[in-house]
């Protein structure tokens, strides 16, 4: 999962080392992500190596591990040292709370910003020209479009998708949870296939060719752009959409074991620096520092962006609600 | 065999290790799957495994399994007999080919026929206009479940067809047999034995099979999951008494499915033994 480097390796490199730089101490992190930071981390913790060493002398590597969110947060769970993880849902870091104790129960006061130092929301892919004329949510509830987005219950991502849908059929029909419930179900009766993860959709819609528009990431969807051309698809920002905020925290069990506490609360902290801003900004995050953010007000579009914590009562209820075996998302497929 | 002719001693020995080796590879992994399950009511239980998701997903799994391993008992026959009675130019070639599913990771396999099999992909491409829909619908799950079957059923039979001695054809032939009879009543008969413990071993890795499936299924609820998905849903949902619950359903139908091949393949051993 995370970059091995040989033993060997690192004690000939110590061995080497040491009388040289006796004070300099060799630090290093593990970092547990989901699928789209990777490209975030390898420059964000470069340039942090660079200010730790600059500020303590130390040399500090940090090695990633990425996958979906859910199977990382059970990674943890069971066992994987992270000293750090930075997940999609603060969901996922509540279960490694609650199901292995790791974690203090008021983990998301611990940092600014409900512990999310970047945002990103999700906006609409669609195929060059729009042929469908797709400019908003109800768009994709009309007979003949063809949606793709992953399974809320197997996706991360595909949860915010979802979420995002619900909060702007509320927000049409004054709040009626019954007719907001219609509306997703229309939805996703127009959802020809449901891939396990977010980077599976993404294949099904760019390289099989298959659906009208993509429920993306703000950050994959500009990805997707800028790796397949703009001639090819075009972002719609939907009138409302969601902040999704995807949240880090340090593993206290384990820096307090492997003793890197100090390293690992600094590495969260950069994140809110005016580098890590400017880094998570060029990955296509959203930052959460004003100057910055004003910086690279024409990359993100403005939009009305609800909060799960206002609208579906925080993660947990909304888990509960919607996603949980026999919940909402299952009643639009029992007949 | 009686046992006091056994070239080999030490029957306790070789006992003790074999159980102490099953115990350890199979018996104790698959008994955390049964103990974890202890943690719900019988009820509890019941309403998790009998979901009508579950039950979908049950009759898509088990039954295209079925299908994929028939289907592969034929073309498996076909090919095993193709490459042993017959020399032609390449056919080392198509030999080696026979093995790709096995090496190929699965999920290399699932994306490459979803790609084939896609409307945009060289036979869905074909297929679609013509309304016969592969990808993302149950028929992909049984052509991925065929595809990483075909080498059981062709490298069980393969070496038995190669034993058979083509004189008791010809005695068969002298005796007045016409060629249908002699294959249904001298060679199929011999070929059985092999020819079920194949499909038992393509149905097996078609019932557990993830990787290859999950791409090409489409992962409908109540039409085109799978019982594994439906296993990492639950485990995603960090349901992981669900999730085993659901396991130990598929552990025991899988172990019933193959107590009663292992008991058919005894039975036509036997039959065939009486025949000789």
């Amino acid at each position: 999962m995370y970059t091995k480097f040989s033993i060997k390796k690192w004690l000939v490199a110590i061995a080497l080392a040491s009388p040289l730089l006796s004070l300099a101490a060799d630090i290093s992190l593990l970092n547990v992500s989901y699928d789209p930071t990777r490209e975030l981390y390898v420059e964000y913790n470069a340039a942090f190596a660079k200010h730790w060493k600059a500020k303590t002398g130390d040399n500090v590597t940090v090695k990633q591990s990425h996958g979906g969110s859910g199977k990382q947060a059970r990674g943890v769970i069971d066992g994987l040292p992270a000293d750090v993880v930075t997940l999609a849902l603060s969901y996922d870091i509540d279960e490694i709370g609650a199901k292995a104790k790791l974690t203090p129960k008021d983990w998301q006061k611990r940092l600014p910003h409900n512990s999310s130092p970047y945002t990103s929301t999700i906006v609409l892919l669609v195929r060059k020209g729009n042929p469908k004329g797709i400019k908003d949510w109800n768009d994709l509830v009309k007979p003949g479009v063809s949606v793709i987005t992953p399974n809320p219950k197997t996706s991360g991502g595909a949860r915010w998708n979802y979420l995002a849908a619900y909060a702007y059929a509320l927000k049409q029909n004054n709040n009626d949870d019954a007719k907001a419930r219609a509306f997703v179900g229309k939805l996703f009766k127009n959802v020809p296939v449901l891939d396990s993860g977010a980077r599976g959709s993404t294949t099904t819609f760019v390289e099989r060719g298959i659906g009208d528009v993509f429920i993306s990431w703000e950050n994959e969807a500009f990805l997707a752009q800028k790796e397949l051309g703009p001639d090819k698809f075009e972002i719609v920002v939907p009138s409302l959409s969601i902040l999704a905020e995807p949240p880090v925290t340090m593993i206290d069990k384990v820096v307090d074991k492997r003793k890197t506490r100090a390293v690992a609360q600094a590495y969260l902290e950069y994140l809110y620096s005016e580098e890590g801003q400017e880094i998570a900004a060029k990955n296509y995050y959203r930052p959460t520092l004003d100057f910055v953010a004003k910086k690279y007000e024409k990359q993100f579009p403005a939009i009305n962006l609800i909060k799960i914590d206002d609208v579906f009562g925080g993660w947990q209820k909304a888990q509960k609600i919607h996603f949980a075996d026999g919940g909402v998302f299952d009643a639009i497929y029992q007949k | 065999m009686s046992k006091k002719t056994n070239v080999l001693p030490g029957f306790n020995l070789s006992l003790g290790y074999t159980l102490l080796y099953l115990s350890l590879i199979v018996l104790i992994p698959l008994s955390a799957a049964f103990i974890k399950t202890t943690e719900l009511s019988l009820s509890e239980f019941w309403n998790i495994v009998t979901a009508p998701r579950v039950v979908a997903s049950y009759k898509l799994t088990f039954g295209a399994s079925l299908i994929g391993a028939s289907i592969n008992a034929v073309f498996g026959l076909l090919t095993a007999w193709v490459l042993v009675r017959y020399d032609f130019f390449g056919k080392k070639l198509i030999d080696a080919f026979v093995d790709l599913p096995f090496a190929l990771p699965t999920a290399v396999a699932g994306i490459a026929l979803t790609a084939v099999y896609a409307k945009n992909g060289w036979i869905g491409s074909i297929l679609e206009p013509n309304g016969i829909h592969v990808a993302f619908t149950p028929l992909g799950v049984v052509i991925a479940l065929t595809f990483i079957g075909l080498p059981f059923v062709v490298r069980t039979v393969q070496p038995v067809l190669e034993d058979l001695e083509s004189e008791t054809e010809e005695a068969a032939a002298s005796l007045g047999a016409n060629r249908w009879q002699t294959f249904y009543k001298v060679i199929f008969p011999a070929l059985l034995p092999a020819l079920m413990t194949g499909f038992a071993l393509a149905f097996a890795r078609a019932v557990g099979e993830y990787g290859s499936v999950i791409f090409i299924a489409g992962n409908m609820p109540m039409v085109s999951e799978i019982t594994p998905l439906i296993i990492i849903t639950k485990l995603e949902q960090y349901d992981y008494t669900g999730a085993t619950a659901v396991a130990v359903v598929m552990l025991v139908i899988s172990f019933l499915l193959l107590l009663m091949i292992n008991g058919l393949q005894w039975w036509a051993n036997r039959r065939n033994a009486e025949a000789i």
